[in-house]
């Protein structure tokens, strides 16, 4: 039935320059930030490809052969896994995408392979979320998508100006929206993915570490990205008690300080203290277990626990923007118990490293009375001992904490942190290090905390017979202003970031507004997990939220949204007038009476057969024969003898 | 196969296709006649959506759920716009030339935008033939689409169903409409050609009329009047006077002819015998005689002109009379 030429079937309609130009274009913006990141190589080449492909369609040449494109697309794929030495993984597969979108293009003759390009370059839109997911990604994106719904509406319709196919993309994308709200809100969400993911799937996620040595903090303070953002209900604490307590370290080995796997111990919260808070935190992906809590935390989110060492972990490493509530107290009731293996293990020192901290940690032991004393002793050592505050500290020998302490006395709070440990442990004070984060910028925005990964902390405890662990900060006593007037006011030297200067006052409330609408898109956009799901359903009055219900409530509104489409589709028909519809039902009535008017029977005439025919409703029916050509040809039509010819329609009776 | 089964059943086709052809008048094509299932492209954009699902599912991205769903949303939205871009299209059909039999005879149809938005890239085909056009129809305007279809037969030759179909605006979907319009074209028989009569014994009386008008030697000029043929216009005279008129010959062949079937060997079957007379009647317009056609049942006083000719091979195409 169907002959073979089919003019609408896209594989028999050749691709023109305009279509071409529309496709390369919209490719172009989506691949754009991905060439930021692609060896530059791949860049150029994918760019060649388009303007080789340029060049046969404005030539008019038939296209490279096959052979052509596929060793093209051979060394390509060589040169690919020369640079990452393997194909498979995400950034590899995704300059590879990139590369078949050029490949693609050089053997597109017809609508089919251009639509399939189009395609290609929607799923590329999605590639590019895999790096940020940041507001202007999605603009940009959105541009995107617009640009490619126009190229394939433009390959629908060749004959038409591209304003009014933009103008059809405009009309489809305002038409999609509310059926993408109610698939995004409703759509059942799953919280593990379907299978593993490549190796480097989470390669880009900073953060601490489990293990602390000179040199890794103070690299994580040059980053700006964010940590986690904390929201509190009531008031806040004081820059100076926002400490946000993270992995903590308990072995040395001259150098690199590293954390338990296991601690064996029972950590019990802390019931009261001086000064309660609640608040929900938004942590970014570190790709690590632990999580953030301001200490000392009193309570653990849901499925999270305690380590022996007070640490909060989550059950599988964090990999996607994860909100949890908490509450801490300020200065808790002192927690005398500990297990005794863990003091052990809080003394142990290597062996053969920093002669001269041993000599002044026994020379303290000797002279102090208790634990306490020895504390104090070291304390005002290192705040008389004019030590620097350095992003860029000294690079440091095998004894890196008698450099540090005698020689260079120029650190980051790393070497703050290690030094003091070091000491106390020398000294018989149990000790351990916490990493972690000091301090966040207040947005005033919102009132939401920002932690940057610039506020990466290093920090030390220990253990007093009266007191329990105790915080130490080597850091804040050797260089008060640190915690204070956090990073950047401490850096004396070291030229500040534009935004801090205070001249630059409206730079930085304008990133204020921006940071709190980032928030915002954080938590509603990207953070909409299972969880914020059954939230949101519960607070609209669906109880059942497995995926059940959410499917059948998901299709009912989608069915709703449909039948509201229909009903725009007919909206912009022209329905034929009042007097066109009377004639019409005046001439069924006729009909129905075996009076059928034929199609090229005049008014006129055919009003008076009717009326010969049907000589009981003569009057009316040539009334309205009459009427009706009036109002057809003549002269004046009046609203009047509209009515009065639908009235007269209407109450014709025939039998 | 399931086109082979309608096409074998048409009361089934009219059924299911919702209406009983031939439609009079303006055909307006409602909601419920148009059809849509997802094109090849369509499956192909499914696919992709499958694939961005999946990968926003793994790598739980909030925006590459916010895409996945745009687009579907999209493919809902261009489901309708393709549905819309047909409905309530007015379809009605022109009037056709009249053909000879083995031409193709040419429908004109008109499609009715109805609508204050264009409806573009709409194909029309003719089922019978394949004959198939694709047009823009401007918003509030109609298009007119000429189709063909062969006319093997004299007689009357009703348009037969027809195919609207478009994919506008993704091209993820084709929708499509059946319309059959109360058109039809008369095809004359296929003229045979052979030498005419010769102008036989009731020819007598009307010699006495020469010299008739005939259109062997140029006599002179007269205006234009509607039965005169295109051919003896005087295009250049009117090109200088701005009006109408005809070149006048005086023909030697001024007896009156009439073109009887009895005249024809009786050997002959209907269908040639009506071939034969067409192929005199128009050999008579050429020599500009003055002609009558006589058959059993039919008979059509002497006279001249392409309208008396149209009636001559009105009668013949639809011979015998009803």
């Amino acid at each position: 039935m169907t002959p073979a030429a089919h003019p609408l079937a896209p594989e028999l309609r050749l691709v023109s320059v305009r279509d071409l130009a529309w496709l390369t274009g919209s490719l172009a913006l989506v691949i754009a930030p991905h060439a930021l990141r692609a060896p530059w190589w791949l860049t150029l080449l994918t760019l060649c490809l388009f303007a080789w492909r340029f060049y046969y369609a404005l030539d008019r040449v038939p296209l490279p052969s096959r052979w052509l494109v596929l060793a093209v697309a051979g060394a390509a794929m060589l040169g690919v896994w020369i640079e990452y030495r393997t194909l498979f993984g995400r950034q590899p597969g995704i300059v590879l995408l990139m590369l078949f979108a050029g490949l693609k293009l050089l053997e597109t003759r017809t609508h089919r392979d251009a639509a399939a390009a189009a395609f290609l370059g929607y799923i590329l839109i999605i590639t590019n979320f895999l790096y940020t997911q940041s507001i202007p990604t999605a603009v940009l994106m959105g541009a995107a998508l617009f640009a490619i719904t126009a190229t394939l509406i433009g390959f629908s319709a060749p004959n038409r100006a591209p304003r009014p196919n933009l103008r059809t993309a405009a009309l489809l994308l305002a038409h999609a929206v509310p059926v993408a709200a109610a698939l995004f809100v409703l759509f059942p969400r799953v919280d593990t993915p379907l299978w593993g993911l490549p190796r480097d799937a989470y390669a880009a996620m900073t953060g601490l570490s489990e293990t602390m040595s000179p040199g890794n903090l103070s690299s994580l303070a040059l980053s700006d990205a964010i940590a986690f953002r904390a929201e509190f209900e009531g008031g806040l604490p004081a820059q100076a008690l926002r400490y946000w307590r993270g992995p903590v370290m308990w072995d040395f080995d001259g150098r690199t300080w590293r954390s338990a796997e296991y601690v064996p111990a029972r950590f019990a919260p802390p019931a009261r203290g001086r000064a309660a808070y609640r608040y929900g935190v938004v942590l970014e992906p570190h790709n690590r277990t632990w999580l953030f809590a301001l200490e000392s935390a009193a309570s653990v989110p849901r499925s999270a626990r305690y380590s022996g060492d007070g640490q909060i972990l989550a059950p599988l490493p964090v990999r996607t923007r994860l909100r949890y509530d908490l509450s801490s107290v300020l200065a808790p009731e002192p927690r005398v118990q500990e297990t005794p293996a863990l003091l052990r293990r809080a003394l142990r020192l290597p062996p053969g490293f920093n002669p001269q901290a041993l000599a002044l940690a026994a020379q303290w032991r000797a002279a102090a009375r208790n634990q306490d004393e020895v504390v104090s002793r070291a304390v005002s050592f290192l705040r008389q001992g004019r030590y620097a505050y350095t992003l860029e500290p000294p690079l440091l020998g095998a004894d890196s904490v008698d450099e540090f302490l005698f020689d260079t006395k120029a650190g980051f709070c790393e070497h703050f942190s290690s030094a003091f440990v070091f000491l106390m442990r020398a000294a018989g004070v149990p000790a351990r290090v916490v990493t972690g984060y000091q301090g966040g910028e207040l947005n005033p925005v919102d009132r939401i905390i920002t932690v940057r990964q610039s506020d990466a902390h290093a920090w030390t405890e220990v253990f007093l017979p009266a007191r329990g662990w105790v915080r130490v900060d080597p850091t804040a006593v050797a260089v008060p202003g640190r915690v204070e007037s956090g990073l950047a006011r401490a850096m004396a030297q070291t030229e500040q970031a534009l935004m801090q200067r205070p001249e630059f006052r409206w730079l930085r409330d304008l990133r204020y507004q921006w940071e709190a609408a980032a928030h915002k898109w954080n938590i509603w956009v990207l953070g909409y997990n299972p969880e914020r799901q059954r939230e949101l359903m519960n607070l609209v009055g669906i109880r059942a939220t497995d995926w059940r219900a959410l499917t059948a409530t998901l299709f009912t509104v989608l069915g709703v949204m449909t039948a509201l489409l229909l009903l725009w589709s007919l909206r912009h028909v022209v329905r034929p007038d009042p007097v066109e519809r009377a004639w019409r039902a005046f001439c069924a009535k006729l009909a129905a009476q075996g009076v059928e008017r034929s199609p090229n029977e005049g008014p006129r005439d055919y009003a008076e057969r009717a009326a010969r025919a049907l000589p009981a409703a003569r009057r009316a029916i040539l009334l309205i024969g009459a009427l009706y050509i009036g109002l057809r040809y003549g002269p004046h039509p009046s609203a009047r003898r509209a009515n009065q010819l639908r009235h007269l329609v209407r109450s014709l009776r025939l039998t | 196969m399931i086109g082979g089964i309608l096409a074998r059943n048409p009361r089934l086709a009219n059924w299911l296709y919702g209406f009983e052809p031939p439609e009079r008048g303006t055909v307006v094509l409602g909601h419920r006649r148009v059809y849509i299932v997802p094109a090849r492209l369509g499956w192909l954009y499914g696919a992709a959506l499958a694939i961005l699902l999946i990968g926003s599912i793994n790598y739980q991205l909030g925006l590459g759920f916010a895409l996945t769903f745009l687009l579907a949303g999209l493919g809902l939205a261009g489901m309708v716009h393709t549905a819309r871009n047909l409905t309530r299209i007015g379809v009605s059909a022109g009037r056709a030339q009249p053909v000879f039999a083995g031409e193709r005879a040419q429908f004109r149809l008109h499609l009715d935008s109805r609508a204050r938005f264009d409806r573009p890239a709409i194909l029309a085909r003719h089922l019978g033939s394949g004959s198939q056009l694709v047009v823009d129809i401007p918003q509030l305007s109609i298009a007119e689409v000429v189709l063909e279809a062969p006319a093997a037969r004299r007689g009357w030759l009703p348009i037969g169903r027809l195919l609207l179909e478009t994919r506008f605006p993704l091209g993820l979907f084709r929708a499509w409409t059946y319309v059959e319009p109360d058109a039809r074209c008369l095809v004359y028989p296929k003229p045979e050609r052979s030498p005419l009569p010769p102008p036989a014994a009731h020819a007598a009386g009307a010699a006495q009329r020469a010299p008739a008008a005939g259109n062997e030697d140029f006599s002179g000029l007269r205006s234009y009047q509607l039965s005169d043929s295109p051919r003896h216009v005087a295009w250049k005279a009117v090109a200088r006077s701005d009006q109408m008129l005809t070149k006048q010959f005086t023909g030697e062949t001024a007896a009156e002819l009439w073109l009887d079937g009895q005249l024809l060997p009786a050997g002959l079957g209907l269908e040639q015998r009506l071939s034969r007379l067409a192929g005199w009647v128009l050999a008579a317009q050429r020599s500009g005689a003055h002609y009558g056609l006589r058959l059993p049942g039919v008979e059509i006083a002497p006279g001249r002109g392409d309208s008396h000719a149209g009636a001559c091979l009105r009668a013949l195409a639809l011979y015998p009379p009803p």
